[in-house]
């Protein structure tokens, strides 16, 4: 029998004192990361967009609205333009070499057996390197006359030059010691692409008549490699975007501002010649970057899913 | 030790309704199953007892104290899970222990390091290690207590979560469906080990299960829930012989209660595919009723064709040989309503599929529900008359 | 595949041929700056710049060369730093991001929703678009050219939030209503529970964060002035600014210094640093 013999007073109590309880515990236990969040990384970011629209210099006691004068100063600044064609000249560079390399270098690994953890682990030590210390030796590797690039390249018979003086060149060179550094990651990022396929994909399609390597590749790999790509296209390219320590301490964004970068021009205006507002606008160009290839990747990842 | 009042529980995660005016009493040492299928309800009242989820409405008490407003370490209860939810980084001493811990150390005792030099912790902690050992040697799990949860079987992690609810002595014990990960031949012994271990205790259980058999074979009486509501809360033989409603008796037994449209005659009798039987219902000449009989409940004669009119005319489809029973599934030739019987293996025998048979049924043990779903009860059926007449075939 | 087992034929040995020419030609080049830099640490100055490039010294000038590292800048004083701050650095990350990660993943309040929303936009944000807002604040609040300038705009991470949060909402809730039944509050549950539990997600953003904070020049370059504060990338600046790019035997030495904590718990723990960047993608 229902136990229904209870009076039909309801009280309705115990739901807020509970679900209060768990908020307070809840607020209690984000607070500190929400307020630092707030304080560190948005906020800030809010306030560099603001600041753009300003006239503030580092220092100064006023500080006057400039709606978007900073940005109409940039676009007539042939350094700015300089600057950003460097920028992305060094992206065009380093990212589809450093992506198509370490593609290659993952499935070249994934082919055999033997020396696996070795190859990996060779590709994969520039990525932990310190890159200040690393750029110093590279510094040093491509001096124009002891320096082992031009040795090797005289050796080969290849035209030599100072490659870190040479306007032609010094885009090129950091861009190198970019690639050197970025393969590895691409690289680990392709291998665990690799091994989240299906084996059974390469054995029905074995059955199905598609056993050579291309026929594999071109079937199975590249399809399945898909999303991954994209995301190692995207990380690889941000972090090109946010080339620095290589410029700061080889070139200077010389010679003659042939690598003058966006961040290396952001710090420089930002902090050497403390013009903090237009600085901001030189920032918010650099985040508008950035954010474009994110919103790009979503994009393509989402059409993948469509046709998946 | 504490009965468990449940008034009047509403409960509804955003628009969807769970619970829908829950109340039942579970008397201090009962031991109450609360059976239905998934979706109806069940864990989620246990949950409200537990304090894991908070009602929209209504009041639940354990022993004296209402405790809607008491976090769920306030009140007294010990929960078993259905997938056990032991610590894994914990050893099996560890996950027994922790319960006594968060009691009896204070906060700074508890501290590593430090904890361990206050005046007492060490007392306390030899306490709990001894309660420890003594509970899990009366599971059988002493000499696992430096295990950690990965490496024991499913059976042996079982007992540790019983365990780590029994050290602490709880007034009432709440399981979530605990024998549900264990394989067939592990669940039958562990049934048996659970309702031995509450006659020891002698402590309120609280059961949710999906599965009729362990809430008929270990409980004093059964909550079954359909579509957020207690259908029936009653001891298990009585749910079986006497359901509320349809749905209960569709809900218990297997196989299934056989559910036949019928129709009130003006005689008193009720028409069943075409054959009459006798019962004894309250006057509602020509309504349609449903006639529910369970299969052990049929006669069954070989041969189509029946003489008495009481009897169906079948034809046998398939029989499953169960070993202390068979069952035979037939269709019946009017309205080709699929039936089984249940019959003893000797009686079997002489059918075979593509068989025509007759059936009938104890009419003393037909179940007559309302079209809406509800029991009907007359006065007491006219079993005798028509009795004789079945008393010889086969 | 059963090809392997039997003798290699010959299409099947010219392609391992191949693989190991490419591989080890590309191991060559990426580890050729390694090898340049211990080399030329191990020189004196007038074999640097012979004119015949040797992997080993006629005359080895370690000590000179790593003393005068040690000597002549204070090096030592920049690893102190590197560790004090990853270790700063990364225990606020933990303090703050695993309370938050559990309240994400676990807790149902008001906001949980906008404040995920908050944690995933400031992924989308990179580290440097921040510094000029920072700075101003680290200014207004005189903490320029200190530790804890350095330390401060690091100290939440919200990739750790997310990382974290990802992670525990793996963790079954029974676990957690089990622990709240056994009587542990919403502070001992992070701890106790989730924590543990968190290990191997934890370790995997804790080498992330040493290498990132540890690497980490540009945000130092900008606060730090003193060179007693400086981090190893920037120490290095300092060091070759100040021997003015000719002592380039004692410069590689400190450079080798400063790589080796990364190099040597890359190569002791491989499989925690390839797995962690495999999990997390890297900023």
């Amino acid at each position: 029998m229902v136990d229904a013999a209870f009076p039909s007073a309801r009280p309705r109590p115990s739901r807020r004192a509970g679900a209060a309880l768990e908020a307070a515990a809840a607020w209690t236990l984000a607070g500190p990361a929400v307020a630092l969040m707030w304080t560190m990384l948005l906020g800030p970011a809010l306030a560099v967009v603001g600041l753009s629209l300003t006239d503030w210099e580092f220092g100064m006691p006023t500080i006057g609205w400039a709606g978007l004068d900073n940005y109409f100063e940039m676009a007539g600044d042939r350094v700015f333009w300089v600057t950003l064609r460097n920028t992305l000249v060094y992206v065009a560079f380093v990212v589809p070499l450093s992506v198509f390399l370490g593609l290659g270098v993952a499935l070249l690994i994934e082919a055999g057996a033997t020396l696996r953890g070795f190859y990996r682990a060779a590709f994969f030590l520039p990525v932990t390197s310190t890159l200040l210390a690393m750029a110093l030796v590279f510094q040093f590797a491509f001096h124009p006359s002891v320096g082992a690039v031009n040795r090797t390249f005289a050796w080969l018979g290849l035209p030599t030059t100072d490659w870190l003086r040479n306007p032609d060149t010094a885009l090129f060179a950091l861009g190198a010691i970019g690639i050197w550094q970025a393969v590895g990651l691409s690289m680990v990022l392709f291998l665990a692409g690799l091994k989240a396929i299906p084996r059974d994909l390469y054995e029905s399609a074995a059955i199905d008549g598609a056993d050579g390597p291309w026929e594999r590749f071109r079937r199975v790999t590249w399809p399945m490699l898909g999303p991954a790509t994209v995301f190692v296209v995207t990380i690889t390219a941000i972090r090109s975007f946010q080339v620095f320590d290589t410029v700061a301490v080889l070139t200077d964004g010389g010679p003659n501002k042939a690598t003058s970068v966006l961040l290396y021009q952001m710090y420089q205006e930002g902090f050497s010649f403390l013009r903090s507002a237009y600085a901001a606008a030189l920032t918010c160009v650099f985040l508008g970057f950035v954010l474009l290839l994110t919103w790009l990747q979503v994009k393509l990842l989402d059409r993948r899913t469509h046709y998946a | 030790m504490a009965e468990i009042v449940i008034d009047g529980l509403i409960k509804s995660f955003g628009a969807t309704p769970v619970l829908r005016d829950v109340s039942l009493r579970v008397a201090d040492g009962e031991f109450v199953s609360l059976l239905g299928p998934s979706g109806c309800g069940k864990t989620t009242l246990l949950r409200i007892v537990a304090g894991l989820e908070t009602q929209d409405a209504g009041t639940v008490r354990i022993g004296a104290r209402a405790v809607d407003d008491l976090a769920p370490k306030a009140r007294d209860v010990a929960m078993v899970f259905q997938s056990y939810a032991l610590y894994p980084y914990m050893t099996v001493a560890e996950n027994i222990g922790l319960p006594l811990q968060m009691r009896r150390l204070s906060r700074a005792q508890r501290l590593p390091l430090i904890g361990a030099s206050l005046p007492g912790t060490r007392a306390i902690r030899a306490d709990i290690e001894a309660e420890i050992v003594k509970t899990a040697e009366g599971l059988g799990i002493g000499h696992l207590l430096d295990r950690r949860p990965g490496q024991l079987s499913g059976g042996q992690r079982q007992r540790v979560a019983l365990a780590r609810a029994m050290v602490r002595h709880p007034a009432a014990f709440l399981m979530d469906e605990p024998l549900s990960n264990l394989d067939a031949k592990l669940r039958v012994k562990a049934r048996a080990e659970i309702a031995g271990l509450h006659r020891r205790l002698g402590a309120t259980f609280v059961y949710v299960t999906h599965d009729q058999t362990e809430a008929m074979t270990m409980s004093d009486r059964v909550a079954v829930m359909m579509e957020g509501r207690i259908a029936q809360f009653a001891a298990p033989q009585t749910l079986y012989d006497d359901p509320e409603t349809l749905a209960v008796a569709a809900f218990i037994g297997a196989p299934e209660i056989n559910v036949l449209p019928a129709k009130r005659r003006g005689d008193g009798a009720v028409e069943v595919a075409g054959a009459v039987w006798s019962a004894a219902l309250p006057d509602a000449g020509g309504a349609e009723l449903h006639a529910g009989v369970r299969p052990e409940s049929w006669r069954i004669a070989p041969r189509a064709a029946h003489a008495d009119p009481a009897w169906l005319a079948a034809e046998v489809r398939h029989i499953e040989h169960l070993g202390s029973e068979t069952l035979i599934h037939c269709a019946l030739a009017r309205g080709g309503h699929a039936v089984v019987a249940r019959v003893e293996p000797a009686l079997a025998a002489g059918f075979r599929a593509g068989d025509g048979a007759s059936l009938a049924p104890d009419t003393t043990k037909v179940l007559y529900f309302g079209a809406d779903g509800a029991r009907l009860r007359g006065a007491r059926p006219m079993a005798a008359r028509i009795q004789p007449a079945l008393a010889h075939h086969g | 595949m059963d090809r392997m087992t039997r003798r290699m034929s010959p299409a099947a040995f010219a392609f391992a041929a191949f693989r190991h020419a490419v591989l080890g030609l590309g191991s060559v080049l990426m580890l050729a700056p390694f090898v340049l830099m211990v080399a030329i640490s191990l020189k004196p100055p007038g074999e640097i710049f012979a004119p015949v490039f040797t992997l080993l010294p006629e005359t080895w000038a370690i000590w000179e060369n790593y003393g005068a590292a040690f000597q002549r800048q204070p090096l030592a004083r920049f690893l102190f730093n590197g560790f004090a701050i990853t270790f700063a650095i990364f225990a606020l990350q933990a303090l703050t991001a695993l309370p938050c990660a559990y309240a994400l993943a676990k807790l149902r309040w008001r906001g949980r929703e906008t404040t995920f929303v908050f944690v995933l936009l400031g992924l989308l944000i990179p580290p440097q678009v921040t510094a000029i807002p920072l700075y101003i604040l680290m200014w207004q609040l005189g903490i320029l050219d200190t530790y804890a300038a350095i330390v401060m705009p690091s100290a939440i991470s919200v990739f750790g939030i997310f990382l974290m949060r990802q992670f525990f909402r793996t963790v079954p809730d029974d676990l957690i209503h089990a622990a709240r039944l056994d009587g542990l509050g919403e502070f001992a549950i992070v701890w106790r529970i989730m924590l543990p539990t968190a290990i191997p997600a934890l370790i995997a953003f804790g080498i992330l964060s040493f290498v990132w904070n540890w690497n980490e020049f540009f945000w130092p370059l900008i606060v730090v002035q003193s060179e007693e504060l400086a981090p190893p990338p920037l120490g290095i600046v300092f060091f070759a600014n100040a021997e003015a790019g000719t002592a380039y035997g004692p410069l590689m030495a400190a450079a080798t210094v400063v790589n080796a904590p990364l190099v040597l718990a890359f190569l002791f723990a491989q499989r925690w640093f390839i797995d962690g960047v495999t999990m997390t993608g890297v900023k």
